[in-house]
């Protein structure tokens, strides 16, 4: 199950005059992507809205965000293009793998707690029996 | 430069921290600041069992950034460690793309 292929989120912003273009753009990346052996897992465009400050004298975007498993040489690859091209206001590579695993984790051991939890009230009852056969023991 | 952060009891600014995070401190009464009340302030993220905070989750990391748009102090928000250090990448990501404000003037 554990396959070494790391996932990434990646989030652009494109300039909106040219929102047209988006699937466009999306499409290209995609293939840029898998060209270099990687694989786009989800590819979603997040809508226009404004942006929190201006960048490039563009007060809003059109923000997508892809979903990206691989080795890692294809980020290298899109960041490159999406450096280059002069519609993609900004980008963010984002690895995620190792957060959802460690939170996949959390998430079992919590489970796994939860099913242990019924017993506890028990359990310290229980713990509280040898204290009394202690008090005994040393009244002999 | 003075943030209104201030948590000390004795200071005689008497400026309220106000955000909505803020509802488990008494306001400030009088500028004297006499005894706070000290109610038990909790991590919220351990609450709802968080794991994960995604920094495209802008309505969640607005909570955590008041009006000046500085990222909220733990000692104020109650966050265990984990979760603010957490909180913290995501809101500096979602700066990152513009999702939220460096500063605001």
């Amino acid at each position: 199950m554990s396959n070494n292929k790391r996932q990434y989120e990646v989030v652009f912003i494109v300039d909106p005059t040219t929102d047209d273009e988006v699937p466009k753009l999306t499409e290209s990346f995609t293939q840029i992507v898998t060209d270099q052996g990687g694989a786009v897992t989800k590819s979603e465009v997040m809508g226009k809205r404004q942006l929190a400050y201006e960048i490039l004298h563009h007060k809003d975007g059109t923000f997508v965000l892809l979903e990206i498993e691989g080795s890692g040489r294809e980020i290298a690859e899109l960041e490159r293009r999406m450096r280059v091209n002069d519609r993609i206001l900004r980008y963010i590579t984002v690895r995620v793998d190792e957060d959802r695993r460690r939170a996949e984790k959390l998430k079992e051991r919590r489970a796994r707690k939860a099913a242990k939890r019924p017993s506890h009230g028990e359990g310290t009852r229980a713990r509280r029996g040898p204290a009394v056969e202690f008090a005994d023991a040393g009244g002999e | 430069m003075s943030t209104n952060y201030e948590d000390r009891p004795r200071g005689g600014g008497g400026g309220g921290y106000d955000s909505d995070d803020d509802q488990d401190r008494r306001p400030m009464g009088g500028r004297g600041g006499g005894r706070r009340m000290h109610r038990r302030r909790v991590c919220r993220f351990c609450i709802d069992k968080v794991d994960l905070i995604d920094f495209k989750d802008v309505r969640l990391l607005l909570n955590y950034l008041p009006e000046r748009g500085k990222i909220l102090p733990r000692r104020i928000s109650g966050n265990c460690a984990t979760h603010q250090r957490m909180l913290a990448e995501a809101i500096k990501r979602a700066r990152n793309i513009a999702l939220l404000p460096y500063t605001t003037d």
